[in-house]
């Protein structure tokens, strides 16, 4: 650094002046003040920066990149979450359809069974009613049959009489028989 | 409407210069009076007094503090306006080092960032009217320079040894070109810190002279003033350029120049 004295003069005649003739940045009397102060400001800067500033900055911009990972992975595993349960709903869908058919094909088939066993009572029935009709149509028909033999052989009697022969009880029977035969 | 207005306002402006023009407009115009490095107490000025220097340099350490260590304060996940700009700020300068100097020159990262920080606030305080910008001295920046070269030179000597001076040895030359060349490597090598500091301090001093060269205008022409303030309004928001710029082409040459000295290999 100069000499004091020489800065003392400098800096009582800028004082004086007013104004420094020429470039203030070539009045050398003011170097040693401002580098003084410069050295001062950088290592103040420096030690704000060092100890404070960057660590923190660092640290928030750390922290960020693992929020934003995390919330990446976290949508990931709902994602995949989301996927499988749309996978259980749909294989549910199905089995609930599945199941439905199956209830549906038993209901049916228990349905067609009574049906068939409805039918075959109803048949039975219809067959023991005809058989009970026949049966008494076939009474009836013999018993018809039997009233006209008998209204027969006493016409063919009383015919035999009338016309003044002597009727033959046996003869007469016999002989509606053999007409009745056809 | 607004077109009325406009013009009624000029010319109002127009008849005002002409009213209180000044009684004798001369040219007194002293641009590098902003330059001056004066005592804030008392009229002596020794290596240890507060001066205008003393005060700007504290602003911009105030700034720096302001905005890297308050915004940052809350240490949000999801960061305000004051946090973006620091983190940006962060970003910015680490990838810097981290690209143009590579994975070994991260650990300077601290000393390159409290560089860039310093030179952009204090460039950025020297565009408030009125205030004094400390980066405009060469004696500052020649030290920011000097800084930067020791630092340099050191790391060069201290990683690489001897092989350091291979940064000299062009070793794709032919021979016999090969000491000519590295006598001109070795005179840009020491030019370095010289355009480092007084680019700096030329860009920012020279925007300012201009800037105060145009008010001397204006305060001269009267009715007229209008056209240097229109000037200075441009040279303004040049002057805001390059105050980011400078300070953005200083801490990348600093990056430059550690790559230099981390792998002097051509």
């Amino acid at each position: 650094m100069a000499s004091n004295t020489q800065e003392a003069a400098h800096g009582a005649a800028d004082a004086a002046h007013g104004s420094a003739p020429g470039m203030p940045q070539l009045d050398f009397s003011t170097f040693g003040n401002q580098i003084f102060w410069l050295a001062v400001a950088l290592v103040v800067i420096y030690l704000i920066l060092s100890r404070v500033a960057l660590p923190r900055i660092a640290a928030v911009l750390a922290e960020r990149q693992g929020t934003i990972t995390n919330d990446l992975a976290a949508a990931e595993d709902l994602k995949a979450k989301a996927v499988e349960a749309e996978n259980a709903y749909n294989k549910a869908l199905a089995d609930a359809r599945a199941e439905a058919q199956r209830i549906a094909a038993e209901a049916r088939a228990e349905i067609q069974a009574d049906l068939n066993d409805a039918i075959a009572k109803a048949d039975a029935q219809i067959a023991d009613k005809a058989a009970e009709s026949e049966k008494a149509i076939a009474d009836i028909k013999a018993g018809a049959l039997e009233s006209v033999k008998v209204v027969a052989n006493d016409t063919a009697e009383a015919l035999v009489a009338a016309l003044g022969g002597k009727s033959d009880a046996k003869a007469v029977a016999a002989a509606v028989d053999e007409r009745m035969k056809g | 409407m607004g077109k009325i207005f406009f013009f009624a306002a000029l010319a109002l402006v127009i008849v005002s210069g002409f009213v209180f023009a000044p009684e004798e407009a001369k040219l007194a115009i002293h641009p590098m009076d902003q330059f001056i490095v004066s005592p804030l107490f008392g009229d002596h000025i020794a290596w240890y007094t507060p001066t205008n220097v003393t005060l700007w340099m504290a602003l911009a350490i105030a700034a720096v503090f302001a905005l890297l260590v308050l915004g940052s304060s809350r240490r949000a996940i999801v960061p305000s306006r004051a946090q973006s700009v620091a983190e940006l700020a962060y970003g910015f300068i680490y990838k810097m080092v981290e690209d143009v100097a590579g994975k070994d020159g991260v650990k300077f990262f601290p000393y390159i960032m409290t560089l860039f920080m310093f030179i952009v606030m204090a460039n950025f305080l020297g565009l408030i009217p009125g205030s004094f910008t400390t980066t405009s001295h060469i004696a500052v920046t020649a030290v920011l320079a000097a800084l930067v070269f020791f630092t340099v030179t050191i790391v060069g000597f201290v990683k690489n040894g001897a092989g350091f001076l291979g940064l000299f040895w062009v070793s794709s030359a032919p021979l016999a070109l090969r000491p000519i060349l590295a006598i001109i490597e070795l005179i840009s090598y020491f030019v370095r810190p010289v355009s480092h500091s007084i680019r700096l301090a030329g860009n920012v001093m020279a925007g300012h002279a201009v800037l105060k060269v145009f008010a001397g205008f204006a305060a001269a022409l009267g009715a007229f003033s209008f056209l240097p303030i229109f000037a200075i309004t441009a040279v303004y928001a040049l002057e805001v350029l390059v105050a980011f710029i400078q300070a953005y082409v200083f801490t990348i040459l600093t990056c430059v120049y550690l790559k230099d000295a981390l792998h002097p290999s051509h």
